[in-house]
């Protein structure tokens, strides 16, 4: 370890520190300032007093928020296609890695399945074929559009794949030797070797599930089945949006009329999920990322 | 190795993944099929009537369409430069500090917008910079007129490309400290032996050591020149600042799905696609010649 105790390396010492604080506090004030927002009286939101101290404490919003029969009608939808969509992409995620993680020599289409699917994950038709797609398989309104929707979650194939392709061969050549076949060894002896690329891929897509708002905002006519995110883009971001002519004083108007604090605490609600899983989140993520990444 | 018989389960596993696939990916590809066409809804893809190239030409000949192309391609390459320029310098601070724990802190605060939602991080932000919002409050202090930040087009695309950096450049940085613990530390002690300061070991040991990460980092960039950020985009913006920063993303959306133009509007989707794609093989290729980079 080098020491340096020049009055100069002391000095910068202290200014980054300084200058870490102002950053560090700049990414988490815009939260905080959306909590305290939630938990003060109405007038003092409007009119703008609301610093780093909720001003006239209240749980009102909440309350308010208790009552609201469509807002716990879209948590739940978000819930279910959160496991769904975890549950399935996991399933589906392993048992894809697993064969194309296969050099050709053990089976010979690999390089063409994994072309095809490469070709797939770069190229799209794009949101209109897709939305009639959708619409002929019958599949609007229903919860299923949301979890398949995004399509194969392609990144996490080729994560896991490149994962279990660095794991040592002779394993799994001498679990072959003792009769295991593909299903027992995977089962068995890969998925346990993997368990924090597997975690780190899970939680990926219990985040991005949660956040995504556009597929229900495009394949849900009504809005009994929207799942939180586009129930919050409709009646708390759209609002903003839709209601407004190109009149500055109108969107204005429209800043003042909004009830910001029960939307400030709408938002809030919807973070709260994440905010519970992101100490797991950042225990895995961190390593995760480059956990899957190809050494040579 | 009598491993022949594996093949079949091989493809049983790759079953639900390749109809997953096939239905929700390689489906709606045939759909792009309607940017050829004069698109009627109750005739269906087989009996609408066949128009050639027309609707890329009406495309080209519409003013929206320049406009959409250079709003996109201005806040993508202003973002490329944002998020190439921004992480590094935040790593090589965090890289600088001594003070374990709270270097862990600050991770912990910065890597956290990165998890949450456009949608909740679009409603604070509308807050955060509203007519009586705090940031409006700070320029009072300095007898500043407040300043209606969302519906300025001048400030939007600066705006977007500041809000979107201030989400991911905690998380981006990640790669980059990742790349530091790889850097020799015998270097940097034989360096100090021969009389290098601190900033002597900055500049010559610490940046190069993570400037080919930077390198790879910029090329694989490269493919999202025309991707600004739907999410994002659509989450800030209202009528007012059209001009500035509609893309096209989310004039497909607007278009095609809000007012039935499926034909333009999947041609306008179509080009972004073939574009898309030969910008990302070609940034894939060039990664792999310059950096030895591969996906799988």
């Amino acid at each position: 370890m080098i020491r340096e105790t020049s009055a100069a390396s002391k000095i910068f010492d202290l200014t980054l520190i300084i200058v870490l604080v102002a950053i560090s506090l700049l990414c988490i004030l815009p939260i905080w300032y959306t909590l305290m927002v939630s938990l003060s009286q109405k007038s003092a939101a409007a009119a703008g007093i609301v610093s780093v101290w909720p001003k006239g404490f209240n749980l009102n919003s909440y309350q308010q928020i208790m009552k609201d029969a469509m807002f716990f009608n879209s948590f739940w939808v978000s819930v279910q296609r959160v496991g769904l969509g975890a549950v399935i992409s996991f399933a589906v995620t392993v048992l894809m890695a697993y064969p194309l993680s296969k050099s050709t020599k053990d089976f010979r289409l690999r390089n063409v399945l994994m072309w095809v699917l490469v070709f797939m994950m770069l190229f799209s038709g794009g949101l209109i074929p897709l939305y009639q797609t959708v619409k002929a398989y019958g599949l609007i309104d229903s919860v299923w559009v949301l979890v398949l929707s995004g399509g194969l979650p392609m990144f996490n194939v080729i994560l896991v794949m490149n994962f279990f392709r660095n794991l040592p061969k002779e394993l799994e050549e001498s679990a072959f030797v003792d009769g295991a076949g593909p299903w027992y060894t995977l089962i068995k002896l890969i998925i346990p070797l993997s368990v924090p690329v597997l975690a780190t891929v899970t939680l990926f897509s219990i985040v991005g599930h949660w956040n995504e708002f556009f597929s229900g905002l495009v394949f849900m006519t009504k809005p009994d089945n929207y799942p939180l995110q586009t129930y919050i883009q409709q009646m708390v971001v759209q609002m903003d949006l839709t209601s407004i002519s190109n009149d500055p004083e109108a969107l204005k108007r429209l800043n003042e009329l909004s009830n910001q604090t029960l939307n400030a605490a709408k938002i809030f609600i919807a973070m709260i999920p994440i905010l519970v899983i992101y100490p797991f989140l950042q225990r895995f993520f961190v390593h995760g990322i480059t956990l899957g990444s190809v050494k040579e | 190795m009598n491993n022949k018989g594996f093949a079949k389960h091989y493809y049983f596993m790759l079953l639900p993944g390749y109809v997953w696939l096939i239905m929700f990916s390689i489906v709606p590809m045939f759909g792009v099929l309607i940017a050829f066409q004069d698109y009627q809804p109750v005739r269906g893809v087989f009996r609408s009537e066949w128009i050639g190239l027309e609707n890329f030409e009406y495309m080209f000949a519409l003013n929206d369409s320049k406009m959409i192309f250079f709003n996109t391609i201005f806040i993508a390459l202003m973002k490329m430069a944002a998020h190439l320029i921004v992480p590094v310098i935040f790593a090589l601070m965090l890289n600088e500090l001594r003070a374990a724990i709270f270097k862990r802190w600050v991770q912990t605060i910065v890597y956290l917008p990165h998890f949450l939602s456009w949608v909740i991080l679009s409603g604070i932000i509308m807050d955060v910079f509203s007519f009586t919002g705090p940031v409006n409050n700070m320029l009072s202090i300095f007898h500043m007129d407040p300043i209606l930040f969302m519906g300025k087009p001048e400030l939007f695309p600066y705006l977007v490309v500041g809000s979107d950096v201030w989400k991911e450049f905690g998380f981006n940085t990640i790669i980059y400290l990742a790349a530091l613990t790889g850097i020799n530390p015998s270097l940097y002690e034989a360096a100090a032996l021969d009389g290098a300061n601190r900033w002597h070991r900055l500049r010559h040991i610490t940046v190069p050591g993570i400037a080919p990460t930077a390198l790879l980092l910029l090329i694989l960039s490269l493919g999202n020149v025309l991707n600004a950020g739907f999410d994002q985009i659509f989450n800030l913006y209202n009528p007012l600042v059209y001009s500035t920063g509609d893309i096209i993303d989310t004039w497909v959306y607007r278009e095609g799905l809000l007012k039935l133009q499926y034909g333009l509007a999947t041609s306008v989707g179509l080009l972004k696609s073939v574009v898309g794609f030969i910008l990302i093989t070609l940034s894939y290729y060039l990664a792999n010649r310059f950096t030895n980079y591969r996906i799988f």
